[in-house]
Order: C-alpha cells, then structure tokens, then sequence
C-alpha cells in the first residue's frame, strides 16, 4: 500500500491559480480528509491525482513514484464522485461489476465480488435496476459499491455521503471506519461535514483558497489550530472571537477588551511576554462553562440576546461589549433574555491569534 | 352555445385558416395522386376524362421487371449509403470530440458539402467523374495509372461516393452533438475504471449515443429514398437502368411514358414505404420516452 506525497503541487485554468503549492505527505494506509468551504480546491486536488486533470506545476508521488504522466487507469485508483458518475445504461450489478469485466476476470469472481459490495452498501435487491430508477441515495451507494468492487489500494472519495439522509450517512460512515479498520487502504476523502472529517480521520488537511490551511490528527487541529481559519472552521457552533489588547500587569499578562479582562495562564504567558498589543481571543462554546461565583479574571460577563433550544443543550447568542459571543447551556438552566450572566474560562480553552497574519501565538 | 363551450373552441377557431390552407396544400395532391393512381390516365387528358382501371397500374408495376429493378437500385442506394455515412460520420465524430485548437474550424469545414445545393452538388461531381477532363482520372492518369469509367461501368458506385460526401456531415454534427451531451463524470469514471480509449467508445459512449444515432439513421434513410437531384444531374439514371432509383423513374414514367396513372400508383408505393420508416421511427422514441416515464413513476412509488 503507497504512500502518496504531493509537492508544490499547482494548478491553473488559464490564467487563474487555484491550487498555489500543495505540500502534502500521506502515509501508507492512512485515512486522510481534505476539508474546507465550497471552491476551495478540494475536488480539484482529489482529481488531479486520481489524473482527471492536469498537472500545472509540482509532482504527485505514489509509492515514491511521480505519476503526474499517468493516465489514470494506470494509477490503480478508485473514486467514488461527487455527482456519482454512474454508467446510466448499465443496472447496477454491471455499474459496480465494470473494472472487473474490462480486467477480464472469471465470472464467478465478478458474480461473488459484486454480491459481496452489494450486500455492504445494501444493494442487493437493486442489482438489476438501471441508476435512472434508483433515489439520489440509491445512486451514491451504487457509485460505493464500484469503488469498493475494485480492490484498489488507493480510494479517493468527493463527498460520497453528500446526498444521504442524516441516518443513512451514520451508517455509512460507521461502515467506511470499519471497512478502513478491515482493508487498511490508502484513503484520500473529501468533505465539508466536520462529524465525518473528525470521525474518519487519521489526518485532517483544512484547505482555505487554494492553500493548505494546516494538517495533522484530528485532535491536534481542535487543540492546537495553526489560524484564526481552521479555529473557526472546526467545531460546532465556530469558535468566539474577540479583539482584546495583550497587557502585563505585575507578573500576570491579561487580554484586555471591552467587557473582559481575561488572565492568560501563567505557562502560555511566558512566551507571549514579549508581545504586546493587538491580538484576537478565541474561546469555543464548550469552553465556557456557566459559573455565576468564578473569579473575574477568569471569566467572561455575557448578555442573553438569543437562546436557541436544540434538546438537551441550548445555544444562547450573547454579547459582549460590541462581539457576539455563542455559548452553550444545559436547557433547564433557568435564565432570562436580557439576563447578564458569568461564564468561566477553561485554562486550556485560551487561544490568541495574530490580529494581522491570523497566526495562532 | 353556451359561453364556456365558446371558450373552449376559441383556439380550435383560431387553428382553422391553418388547417384549412395545410389540408389544401398537403391533402389535395394527395388525393388528387391517390386517385389519379386508379387511372388510365395520358398528360393530354383532363383527370376527369380518364378512364378507371381499378389496381391495374398496382398491378402491373408489381409485375414490371423494370420497376424491380429501379427499387432494387433505391434499396442498394439507400441502405448503403446509410451504412458508410453511419460508419464515416460517427467515425469522425468520435475523432472530432475533443477540445484542441483548430477544432472549430476544422467541424464547420467537414459541414460544408452540406449547405451546397444538390444540384450543384451533381454539377461538380459530374464534373470530377468526367472520363478525360475530370479531377479523378486526370489525378489518376498523371499517377500513371489507368482512368477509371466512373460514371459509365461503376455509375452507382460513383453515385453513392458523391451522396456520401455530400450528406456524412448530417450525420457528423448529430453525433458530435450527442457526444457532446454525454455526461462527462460518466466517461471519467470509465477511465478510473481502466477502459482504454476504444473500450471507452464500445461500452459508454455508443451504447449512450444510441437512440440519438437510430433515429438520425432512419431519418437519413427516408431521405435517401426520396434522392432525385444529384443523380439526375450526375447521370439521369443510366447507364441503363444502373441508377435509375424510383423517384426518377416516377418523372420518368410521367414525362416519357406519358402514364401519370402509373406513375402516380409507383409514388404511392414508395410513399408506403416511407410512412412504414416514419412510423418506425416515431415508434422507437415513444418507446423511449415511455421507458423514462416508466423510470420516473417507478422512482415515485419508492420514494412516495
Ligand atoms: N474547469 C474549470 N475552469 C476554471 N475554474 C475552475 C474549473 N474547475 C474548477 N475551477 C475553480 O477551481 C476552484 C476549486 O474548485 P473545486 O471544485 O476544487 O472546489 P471544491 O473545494 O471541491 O468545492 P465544493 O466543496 O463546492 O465541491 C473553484 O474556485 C472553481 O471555480
Ligand atoms: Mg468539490
């Protein structure tokens, strides 16, 4: 199973950028997730390797190999698309059964295999449907199937469970952990749903415009964000963000802004000594906790402005001096629109960014 | 009448001067040959004076080895220049579908012969064929070889090159029209999925241009029983009677013969013929449309 590196890799139409050096290593049979908004370059990286478009610039290795000349047929690939792609005069049996029959294999193997993808996605009494009888759903787990049918080591995956409904995508998703657990293949999978990117995930690559924001485990990404754009793009509801004003005072250094004066843990504060100035505050929802007797500096005073029931939590929008600030709440906290209320700060939950690159500090 | 009845004739009233005038155009000299075709009828005589023979001229057109004959030419005519313009046009097609430069120009060359009128188109051919001062022999003789007779012993060979040429475009700008509505993601899968190239045109993209290349086909084959202009001016049917197809010896038989009541009876049997091929072809979308319906509706139940 290779290992898949992508180096300065760039792409043009025509005259416009729109990957600007990919730099990407994926090791051999990890489960990588390429997330980011719409037009990012997602779709436009997943198809340059599987050799759907051209190479503007940069190599693609697989197996320490550049294969960028390749056609892809010789790149021993399979891809599941986001517009599924289906062979519309084939029923499904031979949609999911095609690269097996153009490799010539006995037809007993190909009856076995396609019996065998059918029944994982749940196809089996379909398999003689053409795709134009089939519900969008039915469509993307036929354009699975295919994928799985190949056996290739390499799987690339635009948004495959896009279309599903909320109980169907679970199953799927629970179905691609545990088949990645089975098959240990080299996965390339693309998405904008954050529950699928973290679940799935052995390495998230966040993409923003072209560029790779930053990549590494799921966790590291919720923990430790390289941006103010992978912060907020990761987690839901999105990080806060506040502008505050970094301030020593004695030997503790606080982000001052308006409505708060937050303490920066003594550790974090020493190598953020020799920065004053502007910079932006983040704090996710869940890492503010409703705590009317927490020490002031360790906590933030917020106005109710909205309080959105969702179940068991609600979302309440918050001000704080001219920000918004979103937090979440055990429903049956009794408050009251208007209501001022005090949040505390976990330590951990502090992050500071850059007010002009959007670094994190 | 009632007000509503009266609104709903309003458009049939507004339809009628078009029907009225569509009848009279198409239905009086269809009429007027159908009956004309029970006739024992001479150009110098007025329609009203001629005798009823009943299915004679069916009759004896139906035992005329000469009529046989010039509809064994229109069939050999017809299916093979169907055949070999299918074959060049999707051919050309396929080659043509693809985005480089220069492609535009090169598509709207190949759709010339087309917008030529036919008889003009039978000017030049005949002029290309001539034995001594043609295009085809003096390119030949200059070769060193031998002139070829083409408009004398291969006369209906001759005659279908020139059709050929003259309609492969059709069926050109059809395929590449339908090439181009095949769904793209479809053909890139085929190419994850390891087809070569002719792999890609076998398995996807004929079976999906399909319905579009049936129906251009028997489009093309209806038009090919109708060929008159080309050939008349090419080689008036000869020689002999080597490429005399049914429509000229339908003028024929009218103009020479002087026996309008056959001639009208041999217009019916090839129209026959058509509205046979016509009404295949409707057939053939109707069941097309009716296999999507079905889809449709069976999607619905599903998802209902
Ligand atoms: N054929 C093309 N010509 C010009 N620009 C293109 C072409 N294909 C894609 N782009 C541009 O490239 C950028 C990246 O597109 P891409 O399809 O990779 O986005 P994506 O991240 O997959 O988005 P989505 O989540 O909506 O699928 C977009 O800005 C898009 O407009
Ligand atoms: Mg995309």
């Amino acid at each position: 199973m290779p290992e898949i590196r992508l180096s300065k890799l760039t792409k043009r139409y025509g005259a416009v950028e729109v990957l600007h050096g990919i730099d990407l290593e994926m090791a051999e049979n990890e489960f990588t997730v390429l997330v980011g908004p719409s037009g990012c370059g997602k779709s436009t990286t997943l198809r340059m390797v599987a050799g759907l478009e051209t190479v503007s610039g940069g190599e693609i290795f697989i197996g320490g190999n550049p294969v960028s000349h390749l056609d892809p047929k010789d790149r021993g690939l399979a891809m599941v698309f986001q517009d599924y792609a289906l062979y519309p005069h084939m029923d499904v049996a031979h949609n999911i059964s095609f690269a097996l029959r153009l490799q010539r294999r006995p037809k007993a193997e190909i009856e076995a295999k396609v019996r065998e993808v059918a029944e994982v996605v749940g196809l089996t009494e379909f398999l003689h449907r053409k795709p134009g009888a089939l519900s969008g759903g039915q469509r993307q787990r036929v354009a699975m199937a295919r994928a799985l049918a190949k056996d290739s080591d390499i799987f690339l995956f635009d948004e495959p469970l896009s279309n599903l409904d909320a109980k169907l995508r679970g199953q799927m998703r629970a179905e691609l952990a545990l088949m990645q657990q089975r098959v240990r293949k080299n996965m390339i999978y693309v998405t904008h749903d954050q529950v699928e990117a973290m679940t799935l995930a052995d390495r998230i690559v966040v993409m923003h415009g072209g560029h790779i924001q930053q990549q590494g485990t799921p966790e590291t990404l919720f923990k430790q964000p390289a941006n103010r754009f992978v912060a907020g793009f990761l987690g839901s509801p999105p990080m806060n963000f506040l502008e505050a004003e970094l301030i020593s005072e004695g030997d503790t250094l606080f982000a001052r802004g308006e409505g708060f004066s937050v303490a920066i843990p003594a550790e974090r504060s020493r190598t953020l000594q020799s920065r004053n100035g502007s910079v932006i505050l983040g704090i996710r929802p869940s890492d503010l906790n409703y705590d009317q007797d927490a020490p002031e500096n360790e906590a933030i005073d917020l106005r109710v402005i909205v309080s959105e029931y969702v179940g068991a939590q609600s979302v309440l929008l918050c001000s704080c001096g001219n920000s918004n600030v979103t937090v979440e709440l055990k429903s049956e906290t009794p408050i009251a629109l208007g209501e001022t209320l005090r949040f505390a700060i976990r330590p951990e939950g502090i992050h500071l960014f850059d007010q002009e690159s959007t670094a994190a500090l | 009448m009632t007000a509503q009845t009266f609104n709903r004739m309003t458009p049939y009233m507004f339809l009628i001067p078009a029907a009225v005038t569509m009848g009279i155009a198409l239905l009086y000299p269809l009429g007027y040959m159908i009956y004309g075709s029970f006739r024992d009828w001479d150009p110098s005589q007025n329609i009203s004076e001629t005798e009823f023979v009943g299915l004679k001229n069916y009759i004896t057109l139906f035992f005329d080895p000469a009529f046989h004959e010039s509809l064994s030419v229109t069939l050999i005519f017809a299916f093979t220049v169907v055949v070999a313009e299918m074959l060049i046009g999707v051919g050309l097609a396929l080659l043509l579908d693809r985005n480089i430069r220069g492609i535009s120009v090169l598509r709207t060359l190949f759709i010339l012969p087309m917008m030529i009128a036919p008889v003009v188109v039978g000017l030049m051919w005949r002029y290309m064929y001539h034995p001594t001062v043609g295009t085809f022999n003096r390119t030949l003789k200059s070769l060193g070889f031998e002139g070829i007779d083409w408009l004398g012993q291969h006369a209906l060979l001759s005659v279908i090159i020139a059709d050929i040429w003259q309609w492969t475009p059709f069926i050109l700008i059809l395929s590449l029209a339908a090439l181009q509505s095949l769904p793209a993601s479809a053909l890139e899968a085929a190419r994850i999925d390891g087809a070569t190239t002719w792999q890609q045109i076998w398995h996807i993209k004929l079976p999906l241009m399909m319905p579009v290349l049936v129906v251009t086909a028997l489009l093309r084959l209806i038009d090919a029983f109708k060929v008159l202009e080309v050939i008349l001016v090419m080689t008036e049917g000869g020689p002999g009677l080597s490429t005399e197809i049914v429509a000229l010896r339908i003028s024929r038989t009218a103009t020479e013969f002087r026996e309008l009541g056959t001639a009208a009876a041999m217009s019916n049997y090839l129209l026959l013929l058509l509205l046979f091929l016509t009404m295949a072809m409707f057939a053939i979308s109707r069941i097309q449309e009716a296999r999507a319906a079905r889809l449709a509706r069976q999607i619905e139940e599903e998802s209902g």
